[in-house]
C-alpha cells in the first residue's frame, strides 16, 4: 500500500502546488510581492518628510535621472519615494473597499440566488436602488456624511460596489443550485447556510475571482477622484490616483509625472489579473492537467 | 405481517405553477416492511421522484402522513428532520451530477459524518471513509481523485458509500441505474442487494425499467400522472396485471428471443396534463375500455384480491 498516495493531502496544499505550475500566475503574484514589500518599507527606502511631502521648488519637473528615477513632480518632489508610499494607500485602499462589497455584496447575492422568491425580490430592488445612484455619487454622499477620512473612503467604495457583487454572485448561485449535489447535501442534513457557503460558493469562483480584481483597479481610480474633489487622501500626502491627476495639467511638457503613478496602477491591476486568472484556475480541480 | 418501518398515507404534492396547480403527487398511500424493497415503476414525469423526495421531505409535501418507525415526519420540526436524515438516505439517479465536482472522493464520503460529528477525531473518520470505499467496491487509490475522473460506476458507487455512511434503515433509490451502460447497471443492482442483505436495508427503488424493477423489487407501485394504478407483489403484477396501464406497460418489455411475437398493446395519445386535472380516471383517456362513467368519476384504490390493489371501475371485468 502506497501511503503516499492515500494520504489526504489538503486543500490548500493542493491549490498551492497547482497554482505553482501557473507561470502567468506566479508572475502576477511576484509583482504584487515586491509591490508589497516597497509599500511596507517605504519609509526605509525614502523618509517620508524630506522626500514625500517637502517641497523643493528648484528641481521642479525634471524628467527621470539618476537621482531621480522617475522625476519630480510640479513641486520638486521625487516621484519614485511618492509612488512607494502613495502605494500604501493605494494597495489598502484597493483591497479592503473590494473585500468589502465582495463580503456584503456577495453574501447578499447568494441569499438572493439561493432562496429566491420574496427575499430575492427585496435584496435585489435595494441593490437596484444603490445601482440607480452613480456609485461615485454614493461614494460622495457616504464620505461627506461620515467625514473624510480613510477609513470611511474604503468604506464608501466598498459600498458602493455591493450592487456589482450581488447581481454577479446571484446570477452564479442561481446557475449551480438547482443542481442534483446540492439536493444531495440537503438529503444527508446540511443546514441552507452550509449548503450555500460549502456547496455552491465554491463553485462559483471563476465570476466573482474576475470581479474581485477588476474593481481593485476602479477602487484605486475611485479613490483617486475622491481625493480630486477633496474627500479622499489630503495633499500633500501621496496617492497614485491623486498624482495622476494633479499631473495631468503638465501632460504636454512634463509627461512622467502622469506616466509613472499611471504605470503603477497598471502593472498593480495586471498583476492582480494574472494572480486572479491562476487562482481561477488552480480552484477548479476539473482543469488539472 | 412483520413491522411496517414506512407507511405512507395519502401523500399529496402539489406545486404552484403560472399555468394552474400541479398534482405531482395525489393521494399516494402504502406501506413497507422492513427489509424489504417497494418498487415504484411509471412513465416520465408521473410523479415518481417527487414521491421519493416528498417522503424524505426534500420537497415538503402538500397533504398526507409519512410514518417512519412510528412517528409521522411531515409533522416534526426541522432540527429533528436533520437528526432524522442520518436514517433515511438518498441514491440519486444522475452520478455526473449529484456530485459535487470542488470535491474529492474521500470529502464527499466524509460529509455525512463530518455533519453528524460520528467521529471526534480526523483519524477514525478516515479509517471510516476507506471502509465504506471497500464496502461498495471502490479502490483504497481513488480517495484523493475528483468526481470528474471517475466513470458513472464508480461515481455511483460513490454516491452509494456516502449514503450508507450513516448506516440508514431506509433508502430511496431514484433511478440509481438509468444513467449507466447496461452491464454497469448489473454490478450496481447486485451491489444494492448484497447491501440490502448485509445491513438489513429498506429499499424504495423509482425506476422506469420494468426488468430491473422485477428483480428488484418484493412489492411494485405503478403510478400514472400522481397516482396509484396498480400495487401488487412483484410475482403477482407480472403473472396477472390487472389495469389497462399495466398491462400496456409489461406488454412493451421486450423478449430476448428470435422470432417471439406477442401482442403489445400500444397506448394511443398523449399523457394528459398534470396541471389542474379533470375529474374522473386520470388514465380514462388513452384507456381503450373507457366507458362514460370513467370521466366522471375517479376510481378508488381497491383490494382486487388479497395484497393486490387495483384502481380502475371495472378491474374486475379484466
Amino acid at each position: 500500500m502506497s501511503t503516499e498516495k492515500t494520504k489526504k493531502r489538503s486543500m490548500a496544499a493542493e491549490i498551492w502546488q497547482r497554482l505553482l505550475r501557473n507561470k502567468m500566475a506566479m508572475l502576477g503574484l511576484a509583482i504584487l510581492a515586491i509591490l508589497a514589500l516597497l509599500a511596507i518599507f517605504a519609509d526605509v527606502i525614502a523618509d517620508y518628510d524630506t522626500m514625500v511631502v517637502a517641497q523643493n521648488i528648484p528641481e521642479r519637473l525634471q524628467g527621470p535621472s539618476a537621482a531621480h528615477w522617475f522625476g519630480t513632480d510640479e513641486f520638486g518632489r521625487d516621484i519614485f519615494a511618492r509612488i512607494i508610499h502613495g502605494g500604501r494607500v493605494s494597495l489598502v485602499v484597493g483591497l479592503i473597499s473590494v473585500s468589502v462589497s465582495l463580503l456584503a455584496g456577495g453574501s447578499l447575492g447568494a441569499f438572493a440566488g439561493f432562496y429566491g422568491g420574496r427575499v430575492d425580490n427585496v435584496i435585489m430592488r435595494v441593490m437596484d436602488i444603490f445601482l440607480a445612484v452613480p456609485s461615485i455619487l454614493l461614494a460622495i454622499t457616504i464620505v461627506a456624511a461620515l467625514g473624510t477620512n480613510l477609513v470611511n473612503v474604503m468604506l464608501a467604495i466598498g459600498v458602493s460596489g455591493i450592487p456589482t457583487f450581488a447581481r454577479i454572485v446571484r446570477a452564479a448561485v442561481m446557475g449551480v443550485k438547482d443542481q442534483e449535489f446540492v439536493e444531495s447535501a440537503r438529503a444527508i442534513g446540511e443546514t441552507n447556510t452550509a449548503i450555500i457557503f460549502r456547496e455552491i460558493l465554491p463553485n462559483c469562483m471563476a465570476p466573482i475571482i474576475v470581479q474581485s480584481t477588476l474593481s481593485v483597479a476602479s477602487a484605486i481610480l475611485s479613490t483617486a477622484s475622491l481625493s480630486f474633489i477633496g474627500l479622499g487622501v489630503q495633499p500633500p500626502d501621496p496617492e497614485w490616483g491623486a498624482m495622476l491627476s494633479s499631473g495631468r495639467n503638465f501632460l504636454r511638457d512634463a509627461m512622467h509625472i502622469t506616466l509613472f503613478p499611471g504605470l503603477a496602477i497598471v502593472v498593480t491591476i495586471l498583476a492582480l489579473n494574472l494572480l486572479g486568472d491562476g487562482l481561477r484556475d488552480a480552484l477548479d480541480p476539473r482543469l488539472k492537467q | 405481517m412483520s413491522e411496517a418501518l414506512l407507511e405512507v398515507k395519502n401523500l399529496t404534492k402539489y406545486f404552484e405553477t403560472p399555468a394552474g396547480t400541479l398534482h405531482a403527487v395525489d393521494g399516494l398511500t402504502f406501506r413497507l416492511e422492513r427489509g424489504k424493497t417497494l418498487g415504484v415503476v411509471g412513465e416520465s414525469g408521473c410523479g415518481k421522484s417527487t414521491t421519493g423526495r416528498a417522503i424524505l421531505r426534500l420537497h415538503e409535501p402538500t397533504g398526507g402522513e409519512v410514518v417512519f418507525e412510528g412517528k409521522d415526519i411531515t409533522k416534526i420540526p426541522q432540527k429533528e428532520m436533520m437528526k432524522l436524515r442520518s436514517e433515511m438516505q438518498m441514491i440519486f439517479q444522475d452520478p455526473f451530477a449529484s456530485l459535487n465536482p470542488r470535491k474529492t472522493v474521500s470529502e464527499i464520503i466524509a460529509e455525512p459524518l463530518r455533519l453528524h460529528k460520528v467521529y471526534k477525531n480526523k483519524k477514525d473518520q478516515d479509517k471510516r471513509v476507506l471502509e465504506l470505499m471497500e464496502l461498495v467496491g471502490l479502490s483504497e487509490r481513488l480517495v484523493n481523485t475528483y468526481p470528474h475522473e471517475l466513470d458513472g460506476g464508480r461515481r455511483q458507487r460513490i454516491g452509494i458509500a456516502r449514503a450508507l455512511a450513516m448506516q440508514p434503515k431506509f433508502i430511496v433509490c431514484d433511478e440509481p441505474v438509468s444513467a449507466l451502460d447496461v452491464s454497469i447497471q448489473a454490478q450496481i443492482l447486485n451491489l444494492l442487494k448484497k447491501l440490502q442483505k448485509e445491513f438489513g436495508l429498506t429499499y424504495m427503488f423509482i425506476t422506469h425499467d420494468l426488468s430491473v424493477v422485477n428483480y428488484f423489487s418484493d412489492e411494485i407501485v405503478v403510478m400514472y400522472l400522481g397516482k396509484v394504478v396498480e400495487h401488487a407483489t412483484s410475482e403477482d403484477l407480472f403473472a396477472h396485471p390487472t389495469h389497462p396501464y399495466t398491462k400496456a406497460l409489461l406488454s412493451a418489455i421486450p423478449i430476448p428471443s428470435l422470432g417471439a411475437r406477442k401482442e403489445r398493446i400500444l397506448l394511443k395519445g398523449e399523457i394528459t396534463s398534470p396541471i389542474n386535472p379533470k375529474p374522473g380516471c386520470r388514465f380514462a383517456p388513452r384507456c381503450e375500455y373507457a366507458q362514460p362513467c370513467c370521466f366522471e368519476e375517479s376510481p378508488e384504490l381497491k383490494e382486487q384480491e388479497p395484497n393486490h390493489f387495483v384502481s380502475c371501475h371495472f378491474s374486475n371485468k379484466f
